[in-house]
């Protein structure tokens, strides 16, 4: 055991949750080793927010169970389940100020923080999420972005089982987002916390998370390290969670050698290799200053990839482009 | 600001905007200040014709509304000692003696009692249930808003009868129990539903942000919600204490020795030696300072929450 962090893996077992006739969550199995940092991925929909939810307590599930520390939670209230959640509606406390809403989670009867403790834990949290200055204000005078931040801070200032984000870097601008994002990573590899997050955001994916999880209308399609999800996707769904600019699906006879099951192509950007192969003709070049994204039409199919920053080619230049390492899918969006 | 806007009005809109206003209150304000000063006015200013507007103030109406006096012959008055205090030298001169205080503070009191203890009662069970069925799943949920609202849909004094004669059975007639649940049950509809629509406002994440954060739903109720409702409950408030303070006819109906309020006391001014306007118009004046006082206490919350729900930040 660390100090002061309790063991926590974090098991959820077959987990179910209808809301009427929808189902939100269908049959959910995973593991959250302890230390972890998982991120989950999925559009709007998924069931993204209801996983933090049934872990968190604020709803029940309809079938399975949760168990934190090789206990079942199921019976416990949110309070007893001693986690931290940052909602994505930042939900901070309007009647208080930042400095009461960031001590609020630390006064509580469970915590029962001594003041001059409450004031350098707030002070600290506040110093890392750049809201110093802001401390006495009240928590509807703040931009979004403040908010948002003083909602993450509510979550650090403790030390709980497990932290659950729920886009918790939506509302910031870039710098602050990038600057947020090694933040939380360093915190949390710090204090070896255990992290369930909610995101959107392939960076934030990618460079943040030991485990990654693609959910699809409530189903878990996959659960491992961010490369295996990018690299090994099992269907042509995920493979089109991560990776920027988005994989291109492709009819797979547009090139030779696919295997006969195989239904679709699956490119990713720098799958493509330019110079030889098939023709394309290039429709539009965006210059994104560290890379130029290319535009082209194959037979009439859009293809997106990268190339050199100060590529001369322009809009309807001619360009060779062969696969190399594709993925295939079959009709049903599997991987073949 | 220079040019044209078209959110600001024009100082013209304005004029006549103020100039509205200001007609409406002074309107409004008129009868009110008209008892004002009768209550300063001695009997015969307050009865003459055409009205006065300039007059000698005299405190003889607020004298004798908290005394009751005896006439006593010219010679009788003549033997006393020298009136010792200002009161004194006032009822002497119209040949009375003081005999002792009158019922008006008692009344007041019981008023007070009566008024703030069922607006007590009615915001805090009010503010409960109003919780419970803005949050919880209430079987039969619509209907039993239905039915609290229904007992509003006659006007109260319509069950006047069966009121009485439950009370006498209960032994609730002239107390100050019974008028506070009475005056309780009749607020308590207006109560629920005014204050469940301002908590189904405050959304359900702060509660949830506070269970989260370590606290039972009790605390997070009383933590996170309670502040939150503070516009609805004060506005609520006012219109229970409105009601409570000026009700007349179940005052009149049930209560007569000691609960009695001060709505039924004051007329009853009248009948005592002819008709003294002033004493009650001096009685009428007081009466009505503790709910100006307690409206203006809370007049902030009452303007935010009459806007409630129109314009939310």
């Amino acid at each position: 055991m660390r100090k002061g962090v309790a063991m926590a893996e974090v098991e959820l077992r077959n987990l179910t949750r209808r809301y009427g006739a929808t189902v939100a969550l269908n049959d959910v199995s995973m593991v959250i080793p302890d230390g972890a940092f998982v991120v989950l991925l999925g559009p709007t929909g998924a069931g993204k927010t209801t996983t933090l939810r049934l872990i968190a307590g604020l709803d029940r599930p309809d079938g399975g169970d949760i168990r934190v520390a090789g206990r079942s939670v199921l019976g416990d209230t949110p309070a007893q389940r001693d986690v931290a959640m940052v909602f994505q509606q930042y939900s901070l406390y309007p009647h208080l100020t930042v400095r009461d809403n960031l001590a609020f989670p630390l006064k509580s009867p469970i915590l029962r923080t001594p003041p001059d403790e409450i004031r350098r834990k707030v002070d600290e949290v506040a110093q890392v999420l750049q809201i110093a200055h802001k401390l006495d204000n009240k928590a509807t005078a703040l931009s979004g972005g403040e908010m948002q931040r003083v909602s993450i801070g509510r979550a650090l200032v403790r030390r709980p089982n497990i932290y659950l984000m729920d886009e918790p870097l939506s509302s910031l601008d870039a710098k602050l987002r990038s600057d947020l994002r090694v933040e939380l990573k360093r915190i949390q590899a710090g204090l070896g916390a255990t992290l369930l997050y909610v995101t959107h955001d392939q960076i934030e994916a990618m460079t943040m998370a030991t485990h990654v999880g693609v959910l699809d209308a409530g189903r878990l399609v996959q659960f491992g390290t961010p490369r295996e999800i990018y690299e090994d996707p099992v269907s042509v769904y995920v493979a089109q969670r991560l990776g920027l600019p988005r994989i291109n699906v492709l009819p797979a006879d547009l090139f030779a050698g696919a295997p006969s099951r195989a239904a679709t192509i699956g490119l990713r950007p720098e799958h493509i290799v330019q110079g030889e192969g098939a023709t394309s003709t290039v429709t539009r070049i965006e210059r994104l200053g560290d890379q130029t994204r290319l535009h082209l039409s194959l037979r009439g199919h859009p293809v997106v990839t990268v190339a050199d920053a100060h590529t001369p080619l322009k809009p309807g230049d001619e360009l060779p482009i062969r696969p190399e390492n594709p993925l295939f899918f079959d009709s049903a969006g599997a991987r073949v | 600001m220079s040019g044209y806007s078209v959110t600001e009005p024009s100082p013209r809109q304005k004029w006549i905007a103020g100039a509205l206003v200001i007609g409406y209150a002074v309107i409004t304000i008129l009868p009110l200040v008209w008892i004002l000063i009768t209550g300063f006015k001695s009997p015969s200013d307050s009865i003459s014709y055409p009205p006065k507007v300039f007059f000698e103030p005299t405190l003889e109406g607020y004298v004798n509304l908290f005394t009751t006096r005896t006439r006593v012959s010219p010679e009788t008055l003549e033997s006393l000692p020298p009136p010792e205090t200002w009161y004194d030298e006032i009822v002497r001169r119209n040949d009375l003696v003081i005999a002792g205080p009158s019922r008006y503070g008692e009344r007041f009191l019981n008023s007070i009692v009566i008024g703030f203890g069922s607006t007590f009662l009615s915001i805090f069970l009010g503010t409960l249930a109003a919780y419970a069925f803005s949050r919880f799943k209430v079987p039969l949920k619509d209907d039993l808003l239905f039915f609290i609202l229904s007992t509003r849909m006659m006007p109260p004094i319509a069950v006047a009868i069966p009121i009485f004669l439950m009370f006498r059975q209960l032994g609730l007639s002239d107390t100050h129990l019974g008028m506070i649940l009475l005056y309780t049950a009749v607020n308590i509809s207006l109560a629920v539903w005014l204050l469940k629509g301002f908590i189904d406002e405050i959304p359900l994440e702060y509660e949830e942000a506070a269970l989260i954060d370590g606290y039972t739903r009790f605390q997070a109720f009383y933590k996170v919600v309670l502040p939150q409702a503070a516009t609805g409950i004060a506005s609520t408030a006012i219109f229970c204490l409105i009601f409570a303070w000026n009700e007349y006819a179940f005052a009149v109906l049930l209560t007569s020795g000691t609960a009695q309020t001060a709505p039924p006391f004051i007329p009853t001014i009248i009948g005592v030696g002819g008709q003294d306007w002033p004493a009650v118009a001096a009685g009428a004046t007081l009466f009505l300072l503790p709910v100006m006082v307690f409206t203006i206490l809370l007049r902030k919350h009452l303007l935010r929450g009459i806007t409630f729900g129109a314009v939310r930040k």
